[in-house]
């Protein structure tokens, strides 16, 4: 258990570095 | 790292991955420094205010998670689209009419006819659009068409053609068009509310909140105030489709500051689909928002976020458009680094149909694109649009807000700057109020 750190959400930004198939936008699209 | 207080938590993104983390006030000090100094110099920094014992402990959370990829300070390469994907439009904004029966002060289409003549779009360009986008769209399945204006309802036979003539051809490419309409909510009458409910079609409707406020800047054509008929066709509107698919979007200006109150004034009519926005354009006149109007408008979003969580914790909650945001999955890399795509996978189309960038564009000719007749002709533009991403924007690059917001918005860009690649300063500073306070609301929504 961290002490000091609590991870809130795992960044997976990097992890798809686009078809745009999703819906015209930004931060909140839902994507395939 | 980006390191913010939200509602009495301290909070830490990583702008590259999009990790958010909550932090003690020793790790928000650490991870300040960790892409600019190495753990040695860390310790020596904060070693005055801290044990030596907690820095080694936060310094070894810290290598954990970059151990697990979650900090990561290096940008990834720009990505380059394929020859083929250049071009492909994808939405298209259709201008069914420039004409109003309103005359909003702050109106970017110059009470309703982009300083040009009053005209309605008719079907034969109607269809024609809808072949352009048909044919211009590449192997992309999933299309869009907002009916625009103006007010489109004005010409709600057109409208109805054109939806008619969408699905029909759309069906034989083997392609979606998603249908959505913005309306100032004047001529809802029993024919077009059960057409739009029929069609499942998504609706924006105008409402700037308290009476006073929105009389004051949207009247009617004959200068009486629209509020009282406006709310109620909203919401006898909202009512009838079940409160869903649709929002409620305001504006507000230097004569609103305090524009919280009519988020919660909208929120006390019944409705939970909301967006109040500042209002853009307008240089010198009265209502215009300023770099002197920043701090109380950031506070003005602190008071706001407190009324959002408030509804949440007492289990009737609202959407408010710019809080809404994705800490998990949100769209792919490529998409949050060139944003709308405006210019090139989204147009805007005029009745006569000409083509623009989008419909802040419209009306300027150094910005005209062709038109549903000829297809795309301005291939330059096409080309300047698609490279005004992230990569083209020093100072995006250096936001923590980027993956985000995608370099903001064109058109406000272009008319605060003169070029799409400078944003403009005050929106930029807004909407990173924004975005912290939607990460906050993530964190307690998440923690819950």
């Amino acid at each position: 258990m961290n002490k000091h750190i609590k991870v809130i959400a795992w960044g997976t930004i990097k992890s798809t570095a686009a078809c745009k198939e999703c819906q015209t936008a930004v931060g909140n699209q839902v994507c395939n | 790292m980006h390191v913010f207080k939200f509602s009495g938590k301290t909070l830490a993104l990583d702008p590259i991955t999009g990790t958010l983390l909550e932090v003690d006030d020793l790790a928000g000090e650490v991870l300040k420094l960790w892409h600019h100094l190495i753990p040695e110099e860390i310790t020596a920094v904060l070693s005055a205010r801290y044990s030596v014992c907690d820095l080694a402990e936060a310094l070894s959370e810290v290598e954990e998670l970059v151990a697990a990829g979650l900090l990561d300070a290096i940008m990834p390469p720009e990505p380059v689209p394929t020859d083929a994907s250049v071009g492909q439009v994808k939405a298209l904004c259709l201008h069914v009419a420039h004409d109003c029966n309103l005359r909003c002060r702050y109106c970017f289409a110059g009470t309703g006819n982009f300083g040009c003549e009053r005209t309605i779009m008719d079907t034969a360009t109607g269809r024609a659009a809808i072949d352009f986008l048909l044919r211009s769209s590449g192997p992309r399945r999933h299309l869009e068409v907002d009916f625009f204006g103006g007010e489109p309802l004005l010409n709600f036979p057109v409208v109805r053609d054109i939806v008619a003539y969408g699905e029909e051809q759309a069906a034989k490419f083997g392609k979606v068009i998603r249908f959505t309409l913005t309306t100032n909510a004047t001529l809802l009458d029993d024919a077009v509310i059960e057409f739009l409910n029929d069609k499942q079609m998504a609706v924006v409707l105008s409402l700037d909140g308290r009476e006073a406020v929105n009389d004051r800047m949207r009247p009617l054509a004959d200068g009486a105030g629209s509020y009282s008929a406006v709310s109620q066709a909203v919401r006898e509107f909202v009512k009838r489709r079940n409160g869903e698919n649709y929002y409620v979007r305001g504006t507000y200006t230097a004569h609103n500051l305090d524009f919280a109150t009519d988020v919660m004034h909208l929120y006390n009519l019944g409705l939970r689909e909301l967006s109040i926005e500042p209002v853009v354009g307008g240089a010198g006149e009265s209502y215009t928002l300023t770099q002197d109007h920043l701090a109380a408008l950031c506070r003005e979003y602190e008071r706001l976020a407190d009324f959002y969580l408030a509804k949440q914790d007492e289990g009737d909650p609202f959407n408010f458009f710019h809080f809404n945001m994705a800490t998990y999955g949100g769209p792919c890399f490529g998409k949050r680094v060139s944003g709308c795509g405006a210019g090139c996978d989204y147009l805007a189309v005029t009745p006569a149909g000409d083509l623009y960038p989008c419909h802040q564009f419209v009306g300027q000719q150094e910005f005209a694109m062709g038109s549903v007749y000829t297809g795309v002709t301005a291939t330059s533009l096409v080309s300047e649009f698609g490279r005004a991403n992230l990569y083209r924007k020093p100072e995006c690059l250096r936001c923590f807000a980027k993956f985000f917001c995608s370099g903001g918005c064109h058109a406000h860009a272009y008319h605060s700057n003169g070029t799409i690649l400078q944003p403009d300063a005050l929106h930029c500073e807004l909407q990173k109020k924004r975005i912290e306070i939607a990460l906050g609301i993530s964190a307690f929504r998440n923690v819950q």
